[in-house]
């Protein structure tokens, strides 16, 4: 059975037929004629659970392949593949297939989509159907991302997705919303579009030397390119990621962007859209180009340190949370590009882990926003003080979430950033100890705004009577405190997951590093001593 | 009588307009115009394309069905339906005269037909002149309209004198080469090749200006925004498509394989025309606020990308070709649809073609929203439409040729061309519907069965492209 496109294509069939259920087209008409509304309520209760319902069983089925997944160093590279050829004219194929990063990235999105459109029915009260619709959709264009094996099919699901996120930024946002969603979207696209000239011209490069027409991913990543050409397609690869992940300076819409989108859209964004700019690193950039990739490690490095003091300083100065919220993933993120960068074993495993601690921990700091901005329709870290009177059980929440995106021992954040850290002190140190400032300044900020909203007496009035978490909101957050204490205490599933492919990729790179180390003059310190993996 | 054989696809347009002249003939005040004579016609000429498939007929020595005319034959045959489908609500509500429209309509492919087909020079300036005159008329086919009349005596004015140009080139051509048959032209011109006289160079330039012209590639594109804007716009989606992919028939044919000896010479001057054209076309249509007007530099902008497709022809690897032709087709079902949209939306007093009319469509008119969707982001060549795959081809062609700085244009100035398509939506979803909204009328069965259509076939091309790949690659294995 095709259980990989059965994952990826399940949300977008259950999309197609949603309005069809949901009759959509009754409640468009009924809404301009005004009657029935209770009608109409209950068609969105049936569309939200319908669609609540499609993300869990692809949740189920991410397990699924997870249960089924093989992680023995000796296992096939890919599993679950699956190939028919598609447009053989051009040598595009249908490839799909997972490795461990894959696995743990799908498993992720599995995971926060259904809290995502979970925790946005308190929000979206209007146009419930085409909101799970583009949710949905959005789904499977990042599901497709993450399998794809060959370049067309993945530069295909990569373009597709920024059209559900448009439309979700843009219709359910907030006031700015039409900006941040028009920028968005122009700003990633102008990134990719010079990633799909490399696609055309590897390919071309691939036929040239081989005769062959591939968008194969595992035949182009033995393809031997002239240095110059490399290095100008790393570089159209790199900008189209580095825009995506977002690195500094180029994270200039990801304020827009995840301060005007809703809650499930921010979820999504910061959760998952984000780690497909990484993910694109680790798979694309770094072993289709080992050699450029080893040349400009050192500066993707310095933009990634500069990304996490400039993020964490800027976040310690936001007024508003989800501003505040989003920045710090510039901060976040700057770690895992770091790890990438270090290509040693501990940085990619740390990178990969970060990952996946960001999606958790930062998806739910979303979510909690989203709830406080809900009660009280503001955003502001000055309206609120005092919550933890107010409602004890919300404040719990947020107090282990944030402790867990700081990185405290225990919770999942530090074990991603330590693992970082250990990968780039080996690779170069100077990077590491940048970097680490960047985790006292992420408790500064955290817990600054933590105590300003949650501790202290309840200075506006508006704020005494706000009720405490409701089972939904529960349901919502609980999983994601789970995963994240979980994820703190037990990574060894995890690690098991990812390390064949960390390795690989790993020794890919690595094998290119011997020829141009010699080249650059070697970092003033070395270290030569093996670091226990913990 | 074997050479009739060649030219049965146009035989069978042209009896349907003269059928439907006949119609109009013997009508009743007040009774329906057939417009089924057209469809049988345009489909009958599919049809007999697909049975002229690989049989290389050639008629008098001057047309030649060889698969790249069947290949444009068909692209026109479907333009022509799906304009013909959505064209009686049209006519009915803004009271046009049916007779006349049905036969200039089909006169007007009978001739781009033959311009994809001729083999010689004398013939294509033919074939541009019937189906000019009857497109000149059509656009100020609403005789009380101002607008329409200044469109269609511009367009008249500015198409009679790049048709000048064509003819200067022709006659050039003959007096270095001695012949107009494409063939005795091509030959000649390979013995010359090397040393290339003054007077041919000025043949090959004034041609390039006449093709210029006719697919509105800048310089040349000045009548294109006004003409477009007036003429009525569905009359402006079939010649946005129709009269382009006839142009452009004859300049890849004429350029791509007669004139291909002087390759070096031409090459980069039509680089030049297609880097204006592209960012020409995109730069100035971010400020329009007109979305007729937006589509026209749309329009030019997507000259442009085919003119990559040309520049990137290689007699040995004709993927610059292939491309072209695919792109054509893609393109063609893509923009009558987008226009198809916006001619629904209009009524008997206003054409509602301004970007505010589009405001909160989606709450009155969800279908029509999704549908210009749709076709707004194929053009902005997302996936999974046929503008992505189209795209992709004429850029796969300019990389293959080393043009990578062709591509890089073409794929920064697709993202600029974004903002604008994205504004519509933005128009449609995202903000709120005007106090008191315009009037839509209801659409016919009939037309929205052609925007289904185009609709269908943008998704087929853009997620199952391979056979039409296939198709349009043979078309070009055997151009002359």
């Amino acid at each position: 059975m095709p259980l990989l496109s059965l994952t990826v294509f399940l949300p977008l069939l259950g999309a197609v037929l949603l309005p069809v259920v949901g009759r959509e087209r009754d409640r468009l008409r009924q809404a301009s004629a005004g009657l029935d509304e209770a009608r109409r309520a209950e068609s969105d209760r049936l569309v939200r659970y319908l669609a609540l319902g499609v993300s869990l069983a692809v949740f189920v089925l991410t397990l699924v392949l997870w249960a089924g997944f093989d992680s023995s160093a000796s296992a096939p590279e890919f599993q679950f593949v699956e190939q028919h050829a598609w447009i053989p004219a051009f040598g595009i194929s249908y490839h799909v297939g997972i490795d461990g990063i894959s696995l743990l990235l799908i498993v992720l999105t599995g995971f926060l989509t259904p809290l995502a459109l979970l925790g946005s029915w308190g929000q979206i009260e209007r146009k419930v159907a085409a909101f799970s619709f583009f949710m949905l959709a959005l789904e499977s264009a990042m599901l497709g991302v993450f399998v794809s094996l060959d370049l067309f099919l993945f530069y295909l699901f990569w373009d597709a997705m920024l059209i559900p996120m448009y439309f979700l930024i843009g219709i359910w946002g907030y006031e700015r919303r039409i900006y941040a969603a028009v920028k968005f979207i122009l700003y990633t696209m102008a990134g990719s579009v010079l990633m799909l000239v490399a696609i055309l011209g590897l390919a071309y490069l691939n036929y040239a030397a081989s005769g062959e027409w591939s968008f194969n991913l595992l035949d182009l990543y033995g393809l031997e390119l002239p240095a110059q050409t490399a290095m100008w397609f790393f570089l159209a690869f790199t900008v189209a990621f580095a825009i995506k992940v977002p690195l500094f300076p180029f994270h200039t819409w990801l304020p827009d962007a995840h301060v005007e989108a809703p809650t499930a859209g921010s979820v999504i964004l910061a959760g998952v859209l984000l780690k497909m700019g990484t993910y694109g690193l680790v798979r694309f950039s770094f072993p289709l180009f080992p050699e450029a990739a080893v040349t400009f490690a050192p500066y993707l490095a310095g933009l990634a340190v500069v990304g996490i003091v400039y993020g964490a300083l800027v976040s310690m100065v936001q007024p508003d949370l989800k501003k505040l919220v989003a920045y710090s993933s510039v901060s976040h993120l700057g770690f895992v590009v770091l790890g990438i960068c270090a290509m040693n074993t501990q940085g990619v495993e740390g990178a990969v882990y970060q990952m996946l601690n960001h999606g958790v921990s930062t998806g739910a700091l979303f979510l909690i926003v989203g709830m406080l901005s809900d009660r009280r329709h503001t955003r502001l870290i000055a309206e609120f003080g005092g919550l933890k009177k107010v409602m004890p059980r919300l404040s719990a929440a947020f107090l282990l979430i944030t402790l867990s995106s700081i990185g405290l021992p225990g919770l999942n954040g530090f074990i991603g950033e330590f693992l970082i850290l250990v990968g780039a002190f080996r690779w170069d140190p100077r990077f590491a100890a940048i970097a680490a400032s960047g985790v006292i300044l992420s408790a500064v900020y955290m817990l600054w705004m933590f105590q300003r909203v949650n501790y202290g007496p309840v200075t506006n009035d508006k704020n005494q009577n706000l009720p405490d978490m409701s089972r939904r909101e529960g349901w919502v957050l609980v999983p994601a405190i789970v995963m994240a204490v979980v994820m703190g205490v037990v990574p060894g599933p995890f690690m098991r997951a990812m390390a064949p492919a960390v390795d690989r990729i790993v020794q890919r790179v690595g094998q290119h590093r011997a020829a141009v180390v010699q080249q650059i003059p070697a970092p003033a310190v070395t270290i030569e001593r093996e670091t226990p993996r913990p | 009588m074997s050479s009739l054989v060649a030219i049965i696809p146009i035989l069978i347009v042209t009896l349907s307009a003269l059928a439907a002249m006949l119609a109009e003939a013997f009508r009743e005040p007040g009774e329906r115009m057939p417009a089924g004579l057209g469809l049988i016609g345009l489909v009958g000429a599919i049809l007999a394309s697909i049975f002229l498939w690989d049989r290389e007929a050639t008629a008098f020595g001057v047309v030649l069905a060889d698969n790249f005319a069947l290949f444009v034959n068909i692209v026109l045959g479907i333009v022509g339906i799906l304009t013909l489908l959505m064209s009686s609500d049209v006519i009915d509500r803004e009271r046009l005269p049916a007779g006349e429209y049905y036969a200039l309509m089909l006169f007007a492919i009978a001739g781009m037909m033959l311009m994809a087909s001729a083999t010689d020079l004398l013939v294509i300036f033919l074939a541009l002149e019937v189906f000019s005159l009857a497109v000149y008329v059509l656009t100020g086919i609403r005789r009380a309209s101002a607008a329409g009349a200044e469109a269609a005596f511009k367009y008249f004015l500015l198409g009679a004198f790049s048709s000048a140009f064509f003819l200067y080139g022709v006659a050039f051509t003959f007096a270095v080469t001695g012949s107009t048959r494409l063939d005795r032209v091509g030959a000649e011109l390979a013995r010359q090749a090397n040393e290339p006289g003054i007077l041919l160079l000025i043949a090959v330039g004034l041609l390039m200006v006449g093709f210029a012209f006719k697919v509105s590639a800048v310089p040349f594109h000045m009548w294109t925004p006004d003409a477009y804007q007036g003429a009525p716009t569905i009359v402006t989606g079939f010649m946005s498509t129709a009269v382009k992919a006839a142009a452009f028939a004859a300049f890849v044919r004429v350029f791509a394989s007669t004139l291909e000896p002087l390759q070096q010479q031409w090459a980069p001057l039509l680089w030049a025309i297609a880097v204006a054209t592209m960012i020409g076309g995109t730069v100035v249509g971010v400020v329009q606020t007109n979305v007729k007007r937006m589509l026209a530099y749309s329009s030019i902008a997507h000259a442009g990308y085919l003119l990559v497709g040309l520049v990137a022809t290689n007699p040995s690897r004709p993927v610059g070709q292939a491309a072209v032709l695919f792109y054509l087709l893609s393109y063609a079902v893509t923009n009558v649809g987008a226009f198809g949209v916006v001619a629904m939306l209009g009524t008997g007093e206003r054409p509602h073609d301004e970007l505010d009319d589009f405001r909160g469509l989606w709450q009155r008119r969800p279908g029509l929203a999704g549908l210009m969707t749709v076709f707004l982001l194929s053009l902005g060549g997302f996936p999974p439409t046929a503008g992505f795959i189209g795209k992709w081809y004429i850029f796969n062609a300019a990389v293959q040729e080393g043009q990578y700085w062709l591509a890089i244009i073409g794929v920064l100035t697709s993202v600029v061309s974004v903002f604008f398509y994205v504004r519509v939506i933005v128009m449609m979803y995202m903000t709120e519907e005007a106090a008191e909204a315009p009037p839509t009328p209801a659409l016919s069965i009939v037309a929205a069965a052609g925007l289904t259509f185009a609709v269908i076939a943008v998704f087929y091309l853009g997620v199952l492209p391979t056979r039409v790949l296939d198709l349009a690659a043979q078309s070009v294995a055997t151009i002359f």
